[in-house]
């Protein structure tokens, strides 16, 4: 079976006054389909770089990233713009909802970059709200919602595409435990029951251990593979 | 509708400072309407001045008279149809600061070559009947409260002397360009009395308005009369009533252009207001546009939130500007009528109202935009919290 991310040679280096400081150093790293990957790691291992390189928000300096069959690092901006729209849901540590828009709109965002009608539009996103459990809040805004639910309406706005691959970066670091749980355990439904391949940047190992397979990260370098479970 | 939706939210975040973005460009706007009201307000008297008449005057200066006999001779002329004429008065009622303009005309040619001062045809008997009749505006009679009858004296500065006359008559404008805010009366009653005080200025008459059977033949005309009096004492210059009123205009142009600079300058700071609005929306939402663009938005749909607020903020502004330039024009036409008696808020003053704000809203969102557009997910996504 062929990967569905696959990661060659990619080094990555950020300008850091008058020198550049390597972040990532030659790494490789597949994916399979229905993985559900934890990126482990220390602070400034270059975790949420990798992450952010797989699901397009940066550009390698050299290497190779193929998701899904595309080799990502030939894309252009706006090509690489209508490749995460289709095909990557992002969730972040602070949830990233847009303030002035309720659950349901936030929810529905992604879907104006897809040609469905109002009412598609609509029963996408109603569908996603039910999948996290959150139909009875669609209507409230962001802030009035507790941290844990605003996870989850970033989960749904992740998933209302049917993206190719969910990646997320410290989606519990912001939360209390219990929140933490109900979120983790929402991500491992997605990943169990859809069969969603998801790779997850954290530090908390209780986290991790919802995972299949849990890599390392440190300075810039990957090690070990632990897998969990047998995929 | 989504994305209008979007754009009303984002304009009334912070609603403190949208409210007074709003009234900044609302009060711009006002202050550019009125300047450019006050500059059409000066060039009315062009607009309303007719193609088909002249004026005649004293080729060396306005100031310099020309002889009563030169009425005949004009009238000779292929062309002509009807010769009127008429002195400056500048008489004084009461005090200097109740200025209106009041002339001494020939009554009978002088409402027979300006049918656009309408008059009932009683008080048009009345007025030409008596010879120390007068015909005032209807806006300079409802300004002094006068009646037709009443006794008005104006004390005279180029002609000494108090100056009594009867109001015969309350004329209205034909349409509402004419302005209602002038006095005239008989030239004889001015001539005669000169005759007895000062025979040396009598016959002498300020200026010439000339008929002509056709628009096209004015440049004939023009040249015909200016001939006819050419190496004689009082040598003429003869041009169209548009041109006469150009030249009168010319003497106040660096007023005009002061009036029209200041009317930019306006338009220039609400430019600053609105790009200082629109730059610390875009900072603050700098990881908003990050996270739209990590779910896929490229750099021109962001470029339209931001455009598109920024056009939002400042037509909202300018419908406000504008529904307030009209009382305060109102205002302003009654503080001083005497100076600026045609003061109207044209169309074409509401549409360079709306040019601007468009341009407002466009220039004030290029550098907020082309900033959102240039920053990385990364560096965005860094700026939360």
């Amino acid at each position: 079976m062929s990967p569905i991310v696959e990661v060659k040679n990619v080094s990555k280096s950020y300008r850091r006054g008058d020198r550049r400081v390597a972040v990532l150093q030659d790494i490789d790293l597949e994916v399979q389909e229905g993985e559900f990957l934890a990126l482990m790691g220390p602070s400034g291992s270059g975790k949420s770089t990798l992450l952010n390189l797989i699901a397009g928000l940066d550009q390698v300096d050299s290497g190779t990233i193929t998701v899904g069959g595309v080799d990502i690092t030939s894309l252009s901006e706006s090509e690489l713009a209508a490749w995460r729209a289709a095909h990557v849901g992002f969730i972040f540590q602070f949830y990233n909802l847009i303030p002035v828009l309720t659950a349901f709109e936030n929810v529905e965002l992604p879907l104006l970059l897809t040609g469905l009608s109002r009412g598609e539009r609509r029963e996408h996103a109603e569908l996603a709200l039910r999948v996290v459990n959150l139909e009875a809040r669609m209507d409230h805004r962001p802030p009035q919602l507790s941290g844990g639910e605003q996870q989850r309406v970033a989960i749904a706005r992740a998933i209302v595409t049917d993206p190719t691959i969910l990646v997320a970066d410290e989606p519990t670091g912001d939360l209390d435990r219990i929140s933490a749980e109900e979120v983790l355990n929402l991500l491992e439904r997605l990943n169990r029951e859809s069969a969603k391949t998801i790779i997850m940047v954290t530090h908390d190992p209780r986290a991790a251990k919802k995972a299949v397979v849990t890599r390392h990260l440190d300075k810039g370098f990957l090690n070990d593979v632990h897998p969990q479970t047998p995929v | 509708m989504f994305i209008l939706k979007l754009l009303f939210k984002n304009a009334f975040r912070h609603k403190l400072r949208t409210f007074l973005t709003l009234l900044s460009i609302a009060i711009a706007i006002m202050a550019f309407g009125l300047l450019r009201t006050v500059v059409s307000a000066w060039y009315s008297g062009v607009e309303t001045s007719s193609a088909s008449r002249l004026i005649t005057r004293n080729a060396v200066s306005l100031v310099f008279p020309l002889p009563l006999a030169y009425k005949d001779r004009i009238r000779q002329v292929e062309g002509v149809t009807l010769v009127s004429f008429g002195n400056w008065f500048g008489g004084i009622y009461i005090d200097r600061k109740n200025f209106f303009p009041n002339l001494a005309v020939e009554p009978h040619t002088y409402l027979d070559l300006y049918p656009e001062f309408i008059l009932s045809p009683e008080e048009r008997q009345a007025f030409l009947r008596d010879r120390k009749g007068a015909m005032a505006g209807k806006k300079l009679a409802e300004r002094f409260k006068w009646k037709i009858g009443d006794l008005i004296t104006l004390q005279g500065t180029i002609f000494p002397g108090n100056w009594e006359f009867v109001l015969r008559g309350i004329y209205r404008g034909r349409d509402e360009n004419v302005d209602e805010n002038q006095f005239f009366f008989h030239w004889d009653y001015l001539n005669e009395t000169l005759k007895k005080t000062a025979p040396r200025r009598a016959d002498r008459v300020g200026f010439y308005m000339i008929g002509v059977d056709h628009p096209n033949n004015s440049p004939l005309v023009v040249q015909a009369i200016d001939r006819t009096f050419k190496n004689s004492l009082a040598e003429t210059l003869t041009e169209t009533e548009k041109a006469f009123t150009l030249s009168f205009i010319s003497m106040s142009e660096a007023i005009i252009v002061a009036i029209q600079v200041v009317s930019f300058v306006v338009i220039g700071i609400i430019i600053a207001v609105v790009a200082n609005t629109m730059s610390m929306a875009a900072r603050e939402r700098a990881w908003e546009y990050a996270v739209l663009k990590t779910l896929g938005f490229g750099g021109w749909h962001i470029g339209r939130l931001i455009l598109g607020e920024s056009l939002l903020i400042t037509l909202m502004g300018c419908v406000l500007g504008m529904a307030i330039t009209f009382p305060a024009a109102y205002i302003f036409k009654k503080t001083v009528p005497m100076y600026l008696p045609i003061f109207q808020v044209e169309e074409t003053t509401l549409y360079l109202d709306l040019i601007a704000s468009l341009g407002v809203g466009i220039l004030s969102a290029l550098i907020p935009t082309w900033r959102a557009i240039r920053v990385r997910i990364a560096d965005g996504l860094r700026r939360i919290g």
